[in-house]
């Protein structure tokens, strides 16, 4: 499809978006579960709709600046590995949840990859919601039994001689992985480099790379 | 010996455990809310970390069992090997996991 045909006078129809079908089991309860906590004024729907204010401000950017201020700034980068969260916090990101953070270096002799085999668990605090397919059972079982294959699918072929480092996330902590920074980058600037670290290069499913990322100019 | 020598810590305020300790994972199965693999159970590795500050414990936290009661989670390191004997990959390969005190014996 080239860019005019959907560039785009809005002289065809859509279909409308509504919610297709009945709601299911879960969705039925959650939405009775809340009526009840509001009604009995437990939560206030004001509670509710913050905190999908405080999720929606968090997304893989905030993660990138992270990422590219430990890849300029070695102090940064210590107080990082030593208090993920802490270093998080001087750049004003906040653990409402009460997590805490281990940043895990990828390096020539480690490649880490994050899971959570019995849930969800996922550095939202950093990163916003996790894909889908980090919270599919697939993902979970295999992220622990066979990471090489997983990573492969991803396009990540480790090198036999790299340690695969699976960090599985249940409980207090949360993980982000720092990505090795890219050969070629050294006349980037900070802002650069935050544009090479996806969201999928801070689970350890992909390494940063110059491809990754958007444009720089 | 200044005054902070004699200062008695409560019970699960200092770590039982400190890197480099030999730990098994318990192989209990009890039934409800539990934050240990069921793929880890019974299985030995080495304390890498301590994990700083004590939590509450989770399991119990969830039925609303909790008398403030904190304990140290252990980032504990299992080689790939000691997990799926038939693993796939280098024998470097490993896992890190957090584990909660109560459920970690020294070997």
């Amino acid at each position: 499809m080239g860019p005019q045909e959907h560039g785009h006078d809005h002289d065809h129809p859509h279909d409308e978006i509504a919610q297709a079908g009945r709601p299911g089991y879960y969705e039925v309860m959650e939405t009775a579960v809340r009526e009840l906590l509001i009604e009995k004024r437990l939560i206030e729907t004001e509670e509710i709709r913050r905190q999908v204010e405080v999720l929606d401000s968090r997304t893989p950017a905030l993660g990138a600046t992270v990422v590219a201020r430990a890849w300029v700034d070695p102090a940064f980068k210590s107080r990082l590995l030593a208090n993920g969260r802490a270093a998080c916090e001087e750049l004003g990101i906040s653990f409402y949840d009460d997590t805490g953070l281990i940043v895990l270096e990828n390096t020539g002799q480690v490649h880490n990859l994050i899971v959570c085999t019995l849930c969800s668990c996922y550095p939202r605090a950093v990163l916003g919601l996790p894909p889908d397919w980090y919270k599919l059972k697939p993902y979970r079982a295999r992220a622990v039994i066979e990471p090489r294959a997983v990573l492969a699918e991803f396009g990540t072929v480790v090198p036999d001689d790299v340690e695969v480092r699976v960090s599985d996330s249940t409980a207090m902590v949360r993980y982000l992985v720092l990505p090795q920074r890219p050969a070629g980058t050294d006349d980037y600037t900070e802002e650069q480099l935050a544009a090479l670290v996806t969201r999928d290069t801070m689970i350890g499913v992909a390494p940063a790379t110059i491809r990754t990322g958007s444009t720089v100019q | 010996m200044g005054p902070a020598a004699r200062v008695v810590l409560a019970f699960g305020e200092a770590p039982v455990f400190a890197p480099g300790d030999q730990v098994r994972i318990l192989t209990r199965l009890p039934v409800g809310h539990y934050r240990v693999p069921l793929y880890l159970r019974g299985k030995a590795g080495t304390v890498e970390a301590v994990i700083e500050p004590p939590g509450i414990d989770n399991e119990e936290e969830a039925y609303g069992r909790n008398a403030g009661m904190k304990r140290h989670y252990y980032r504990v390191a299992l080689p790939m090997t000691e997990i799926w004997p038939d693993y796939v990959g280098s024998p470097r390969d490993g896992l890190r996991i957090e584990v909660f005190e109560t459920w970690l014996e020294r070997i």
